[in-house]
This record gives structure tokens, sequence and C-alpha cells, in this order.
């Protein structure tokens, strides 16, 4: 195993459409196994899913989290800070911007929705903030941090569902009441559940894009996630970076969470996301941490999910097959960017 | 003697470039064959192809006149080629014995592996002990570990990069003995060099090189260090001299008192050093390296605030706890000794490693967005001022050769106009026409009212360009030289830590 000299760009930003192309062949190997042809199965996998506007605006339904959520964990990936608790920082923006929902549950204010956005981003980020704070100050490994927070995340959502925000008329059920319409996020077309979080995303692809290519703070990221010695060389805080990067993912995350209970779901219930935080990495990478990859890989990671729902429905097969086909595309991407960067010959 | 390795019409191009243009010369058996050239002359390349790191276009090696197909570095020592590196790979936290096992392809046991090594440690003197970590060697002891790691392969042939470039005088005399005992032993040695003084002590025949051509290959036998310079540039070298008749008023810098009291077992702690710079003025640290020349400068650049006491004063301001940032606004500069990943990023573009240093000035910005064109151009001039050779500054820092990146990065730091140049080891591991620029180039800065201090473990260098030269010793700095008219018997005492 070799470093290769003529470490390619190209094949850089190309490798992600070789990952899918292999994981398309070997998926059609799982579906030969099944005993289900493989080009009926992508086609129920892959094209009936979008070939309605319903189906479409589904697709926009489930690529507006992993892309919003995507693009903050590109700013933590790209210092080299690893935030793998997107999904608990998704759930604490549920939870702070739901409570203002809940807290003011008759209100009609057209405050309120903007209020709830507003405490969906501030609870992911506070909740990011605390595997920051551990790592500057005590130099404690973000990855475990942030991930076990996670668990404790959903733990408090699971206590406030079923105590004290428990819908008196739900039967029992651990539910919230439903939110009041003033603190429904508004959909873009009557009878589609595509909403307004579709111009977010657009917004913060847009802002990420600069920052990337035209400001210093992204010229900083890019310094300290190439080498540290040079950032301080530079006089690059890398610890007010880690801190800021954190915040920003979190943000990110806990704005996804607020737009899928204020969105789609309505109300706080104990299963929110469907992984989203967790697929988001998938999705930064395969995105290549460029925003303009990541929503177009949010795209494609959203149809496994729907895929996966109508392979279930109509093949027969779980739909943990969607997650199935999200491991083998981050397998082969990590495999093409191994054979990128190394040669392998055998001795 | 016959030829040992015969190099047959070697070609060898890169994007842009002929690294290797119909190279052919043969090395006899059993002799020291050094290969001169400038950088970018194809030097490095052509060893690298010898030992299987890269597929020439076309072209043929034989090795004992048989044709030889060297497609990785296991074929090569295979075949008995073994090669030292410039850059030493070995695992810090490991011994000396356990980062020679990892070396070896054949399975042998810990404690056999020792009674080999030991041997040849005897043999040719070695001054190694196989059960100290890495981390408490000096660099000399290092590279020592590396050519008993080739060693232990039975190599036929063994090429080394630059072996001296790191090395002590004393040190490097050692190395020329042991090289000429294992060529008595039957080892032929290709070495890299472009100190053209030590070709003429240590080889036998010298194949000189430019822009990729082989300009001939002689004997050194009728060579003296002028006329194989002569050979190698194409033009005379004209050495940097310092006019040194000059009256120092002005303090620009000083250091008082200053010491360290670290618990940790792998620094030098610094012993009440006092340094005063005058305007203008070249100021020299010498000495072997490891005895505190990184934790002083980690002290000047304050990357890390790193703890000390006593006080350091830039022109009457204190800037003990001024940071990096603060430290480059205030127009100190800094050249750190290790370029890539320290004073330039490889994966980074010419233009951004110029905003690396500068982002501190604010014509680069505006507000907090960078101005790219200003730092192109600014980029451009720097390439175009101190000669560096690149077709544009969209090219990545990592692609440059060491001599064309130190020219960029010391070009970078003079055009950002310091008062104040700290360089680490300016020259260190790079081609005779680059260090000569450079050196020529900090004597002309100095002329213009600039202090510099140099850190350097190149006492020629130091000989050459400074007017004041001081020896830190395990932490302590003697009194300062005056170079005009420096005694060397002094010097050399203070170099062995013999002074007060």
């Amino acid at each position: 195993m070799q470093l290769r000299e003529d470490y390619s760009n190209l094949i850089f930003y190309l490798s992600p459409l070789v990952a899918v192309a292999l994981t398309l062949f070997f998926g059609s190997f799982i579906f030969l196994i099944l005993d289900l042809s493989p080009i009926e199965s992508f086609k129920i996998f892959f094209i009936s899913p979008i070939s309605n506007s319903y189906g479409i605006s589904e697709l926009f339904v489930k690529a507006t989290p992993l892309a919003i959520i995507a693009l903050g964990l590109s700013y933590c990936f790209k210092n080299n800070i690893y935030n793998i608790g997107a999904e608990g920082q998704l759930t604490m923006g549920a939870i702070f911007g739901g409570g203002i929902g809940l807290l003011f549950n008759d209100s009609t204010s057209v405050f309120l929705l903007p209020l709830m956005i507003l405490f969906g981003a501030i609870g992911g980020a506070f909740w990011a903030s605390i595997p920051a704070i551990l790592k500057t100050k005590f130099n404690t490994n973000e990855i475990l941090t942030s991930l076990m927070l996670t668990y404790v995340a959903l733990f408090i959502l699971d206590y406030f569902v079923v105590g004290p925000w428990k819908d008196p008329e739900g039967y029992g059920l651990p539910k919230s009441m439903p939110f009041p319409d003033a603190g429904r996020l508004p959909v873009l077309f009557d009878g589609l559940r595509v909403h307004i979080g579709v111009y977010f995303a657009t917004i913060i692809c847009f802002i990420t894009y600069i920052v990337y290519n035209k400001t210093l703070f992204g010229f900083k990221l890019k310094v300290s996630g190439l080498s540290s010695k040079a950032s301080q060389y530079a006089g690059f805080k890398y610890n007010n970076l880690i801190f800021y990067t954190f915040i920003i993912s979190g943000a990110c995350a806990g704005l996804a969470g607020l737009f899928e209970v204020s969105g789609p779901i309505g109300l706080l219930y104990r299963d929110i996301s469907p992984n989203y935080g967790f697929t988001a990495i998938i999705v930064a990478f395969l995105g290549r941490l460029n925003p303009i990859g990541i929503i177009l890989s949010s795209l494609l990671i959203a149809l496994t999910y729907l895929g996966a729902e109508d392979a279930q429905l109509f093949l027969k097969i779980p739909s943990a097959v969607g997650f199935v086909f999200q491991g083998l595309v981050l397998f082969f991407l990590l495999g093409t960017d191994f054979l990128n960067k190394y040669k392998v010959s055998i001795e | 003697m016959q030829s040992i390795v015969e190099f047959k019409n070697i070609f060898k191009s890169y994007p842009g470039v002929i690294a290797n243009d119909d190279v052919s010369f043969n090395i006899k058996e059993q002799s020291i064959h050094a290969i001169l050239g400038e950088n970018g002359a194809g030097k490095s390349t052509l060893v690298k192809i010898l030992y299987g790191h890269v597929k020439p276009d076309s072209g043929e090696i034989l090795i004992n006149s048989d044709l030889a197909i060297i497609n990785s570095p296991s074929t090569a020592k295979n075949l008995g080629i073994n090669m030292v590196f410039q850059h030493f790979s070995l695992f810090e936290s490991l011994t000396v014995a356990e980062n020679l096992i990892l070396g070896m392809n054949e399975n042998i046991s810990l404690t056999k592996l020792k009674d080999k090594s030991k041997t040849i440690c005897d043999k040719y003197g070695f001054n190694l002990n196989l059960n100290s970590p890495i981390s408490s060697l000096s660099v000399g002891q290092r590279q020592s570990l590396e050519i008993v790691r080739s060693l232990l392969n039975n190599p036929k042939i063994l090429i080394m990069d630059e072996p001296t470039s790191v090395l002590t005088p004393d040190e490097i005399s050692k190395l020329f003995k042991i090289i000429k005992n294992l060529v008595k032993d039957g080892l032929t040695v290709i070495f890299i060099s472009h100190k053209l003084e030590e070709i003429i002590n240590l080889s036998d025949y010298v194949t000189i090189m430019r822009n990729g051509k082989v300009v001939s290959t002689i004997s050194t036998q009728n060579e003296d260090p002028e006329t194989l310079g002569y050979k190698m540039l194409g033009y005379k070298v004209s050495k940097a001299k310092q006019v040194s008749d000059i009256n120092f008023s002005q303090e620009i810098f000083n250091i008082k008192n200053l010491s360290t009291q670290s618990k940790d077992p792998f620094t030098v702690n610094l012993n009440k050093i006092d340094l005063n710079l005058k305007k203008g003025q070249i100021f020299g640290i010498a000495g072997v390296a490891g005895n505190g020349q990184k934790e002083l400068m980690e002290i000047l650049l304050n990357e890390n605030d790193y703890e000390f006491s006593g006080d350091i004063f830039f022109k009457d301001l204190n800037i003990n706890n001024l940071s990096t940032f603060q430290r480059k606004s205030l127009s100190i500069s800094y050249v750190t000794e290790e370029r890539l990943g320290h004073s330039a990023v490889p994966e980074m573009s010419l233009s951004e490693n110029i905003f690396l240093s500068m982002n501190h000035k604010s014509e680069f910005k505006k507000g907090d967005f960078i101005n790219f064109e200003k730092i192109n151009s600014f980029a451009s001039d720097v390439i175009k001022n101190f000669k560096v050779d690149t077709p544009s500054y969209n090219v990545k820092a990592g692609k440059l050769s060491g001599g064309n990146l130190q020219k960029f990065i010391i070009g970078r730091e003079i055009m950002s106009n310091p008062e104040l140049l700290i360089l680490s080891q300016p020259t260190w591991g790079i081609d005779a026409g680059s260090e000569a620029f450079i050196k020529k180039t900090i004597v002309e800065l100095s002329q213009k009212g600039v202090s510099i201090i140099i850190i350097s473990h190149d006492l020629d260098e130091l000989l050459e360009v400074c007017h004041e030269i001081a020896v830190l010793y395990e932490g302590s700095l003697s009194k300062p030289l005056n170079v005009e008219n420096i005694n060397i018997t002094k010097l050399g005492k203070y170099m062995g830590g013999l002074f007060d």
C-alpha cells in the first residue's frame, strides 16, 4: 500500500458516482438472492417512488432535513471534528422549538412559528455546545461525547411525551398535543407535504458555499482541517473553531428537528426522526463536504428512504433494505477514496 | 571494477517538466558515487526510479549487467538495493529495536534481531542503544538507525538522499568514516548531495545533473569545490558576504533571563537566556540539534502558550503574553524549520499559502471576506522577486521542491515588510542554488535595516551571513561572538558547552 503521487482531484469528485454504481451492481445481487428480478426491483425502489407529484414532494420532505443537517455537519467535518451526535441535536431542537409551540398552544400570532424556529436552532446549538466545551476544556473525544448525548436527548424527549407534555386527550399514548396552526410550517402546495424547509436548505447551501469559498472563516476551517500546526502558525485559535463549528452544526440539526415536528408530524412523540441525524453523516461525505454536492446526495439518500417503503409494500421485503443501501454507498465511497489515495500492490 | 548499476536512456516526465531526460551512466561496484545537481535537476527522481518508487516513461536499468524491472521498493530490496531517505520514517513511541523489526521483510525474533543489529553497530561504530525510545534520540542517531535498518537487509547498493543535511560537522565525519568502511566491505553507495566539499571528500565518482540531463560523470580526484560548482550550476556561485563594519545602535529585540522549567523529559529546559538584537543586525544561534532550539523557537512564536519565566521585549514593548497573531501584527515574521505542514500547507495553493501567513493584514480582507485578487497578485510578486520556479500561483505548495518552496516562504515573509525576521534552519535540505540565493537575500534584507535571528545547525551558513553568533548548549546560550574577528577554536569550545 503506497501513497499515490498523482492523487486526482477529478476522481475525488467522481468517486461518489462510482460508489453509487457499485452499490447498484452489488444491490442487484441482494435482489437476486431474494429471488426477485433486479431490474423490476430497482424500478420499484428508485423510479416508482418519484413517478408522481406526491412522490416528488415526499422526496423533498425527506431530503430537506438530511440536507440541512449534512450542511451543518460539513463545517465540523471540514475542521476534522467528528460530531456524530446530530440526531441528539435534532431531538433537542424539536424539544426546544416544539416546547414553545406547546407553551403557546392557543396562540394565533404570526410570530409563533419564527420563535419556534429560533428556539429549535438554539436547542440544537445548546446540545452541540456540550461536546464542544468538553473537547476544548478537557480534551475529551467528541465522537464519544456527542454520540452518547444523543441517547440522553432521546430519553429527555421520552420523559416529556410520557410525562408533563402528554396529551390529556391522547388516550394515554406517548405523544403531545398537536401544535396550533400558527405553529405549523406552511406547505408549498396544497395537499402535498413538502414545506418551506426547502427554502431554508437552499439558503443554508448558498451561505455555506460563500463561507467556504470567500471568507476568512472558511479559510480557517480549511487550514485547520489540513494541518493543525499550520493553523497555529497562521495564528488561528483552534478551540474557537471547534466551538463555532459545533454551534453551527448543532443549530442546523436543531432546525431540521423543529421542521420535522412542526412540518410533517405536527406534534411531539417518541420517534420523530428515522435516524436523519446519522444518515446525514453519509450525506455529508457522499456530497464531498461540498454544499452543492450535499444537496445532490441528500436527494439520492432520501430516495433510499422512499424506495425502502415501497419495497416493503410491493416486494414484501423489509424496509431495512434502505439502510443496507445507505451502508453500501458509504462503504464503496470510503473504498473508492482509499484507492484514489493509495496504490495497492500485492507482494 | 565492473559496473553494478547501468542507467540506459531513462526518460521521466511530469506534467510541465521533464525530470529525467535521456539519463545514462554507470555506477561501479564498491564505489561511492555521488549525484550532484540543483533542485529540480532530477536527482531524486532518478534514485526513486532505481528504488522502484517511480516508474520511468522509458529506458532501462541493468543491475550486474542483467536487465532489472523494478516495480516497487520490495523488488528493489530483493535486488539488494536499499535507500535511506532524507526524511526519516520512525515510530516515535517505539524503541530502536522495535523500529528495526518493523522494517524487516523476513520473520526474525527480537532477540536475534538485536544480536544482529548489535554486531553491525559494533563493527561500524554506530552509537545506538537498542532499547531507547526514538523520542530520546538525536537527529544523528535517528539517521544511524535508518542506516542500520537498511544494512540488516544485507544490501549490495545503498542510496542515501542528502544524508548530511541534518548532521553536525562531527557527526558528518563519523558518517563518512562509516560509509568508507561499508564500501571496503563490498557495498556500493549512491550519495545525493549538493554540498560540493563533501562530495570531493567522500565520493570516488560524481554524476552532475542539470535540468534533468546528465552533464558529465567524472572522477572526483582532480576536482575542487569551485570547478564542481561551476559544472553543476553552469555559472559561478557568489558567496553572500556580510559587511560588518557598521555601528549598530538602536535596540530592537531583547530577551532577558529567559528560563523554562518543563517536567516533560523530552524537552530541553532553557536556562537564563539573554539576547540583544539591534536594528539591521543578523544574529546567529548555533549549536547541535536538540540543545533547546525547538523550545526557544516555540517561545519566540508562542503558538502553544509555552510556559517560561523572564521577559521578551520588541521595541521596548513586553511581548511575553502576545499571541502569534499579535506578534505578527507587530511586524515580526517567522520561517519555521518544518516547511510542509507548518509554515505552508502542502494541499493548498501558493496563493492560499500567502494568506496563511498574511491573514492579519487588512489589505487582503474586506471585512470577513478574502480579497483573492490582491492575494494572487501578491503571490505573483513573490514568485517573480524570489525566483520561485513554478508555472502559477495556483500550484499546490506540496508540488514544489524543497528549495523552491523555501524561497517562496522566505519571500512571503520578507514581502510582508517585517522589522524582525526569525528563521529556523533556513537552508535545511535545499539545493545549492536556492541556498546561495536565500543567503544573499537575507544579507540584503539586513542592509535595509531589518533585524534577523537565524537558528541553524549549519555553522558555515551562520559564519557566512551573521554579524554575531552565540551557541546554544543544553538550554544555555553563550556570549555572542563577533563574526568579523571570530576565534574558531573558541567557537568550537562553545559548541561543546565550554562557556559560562
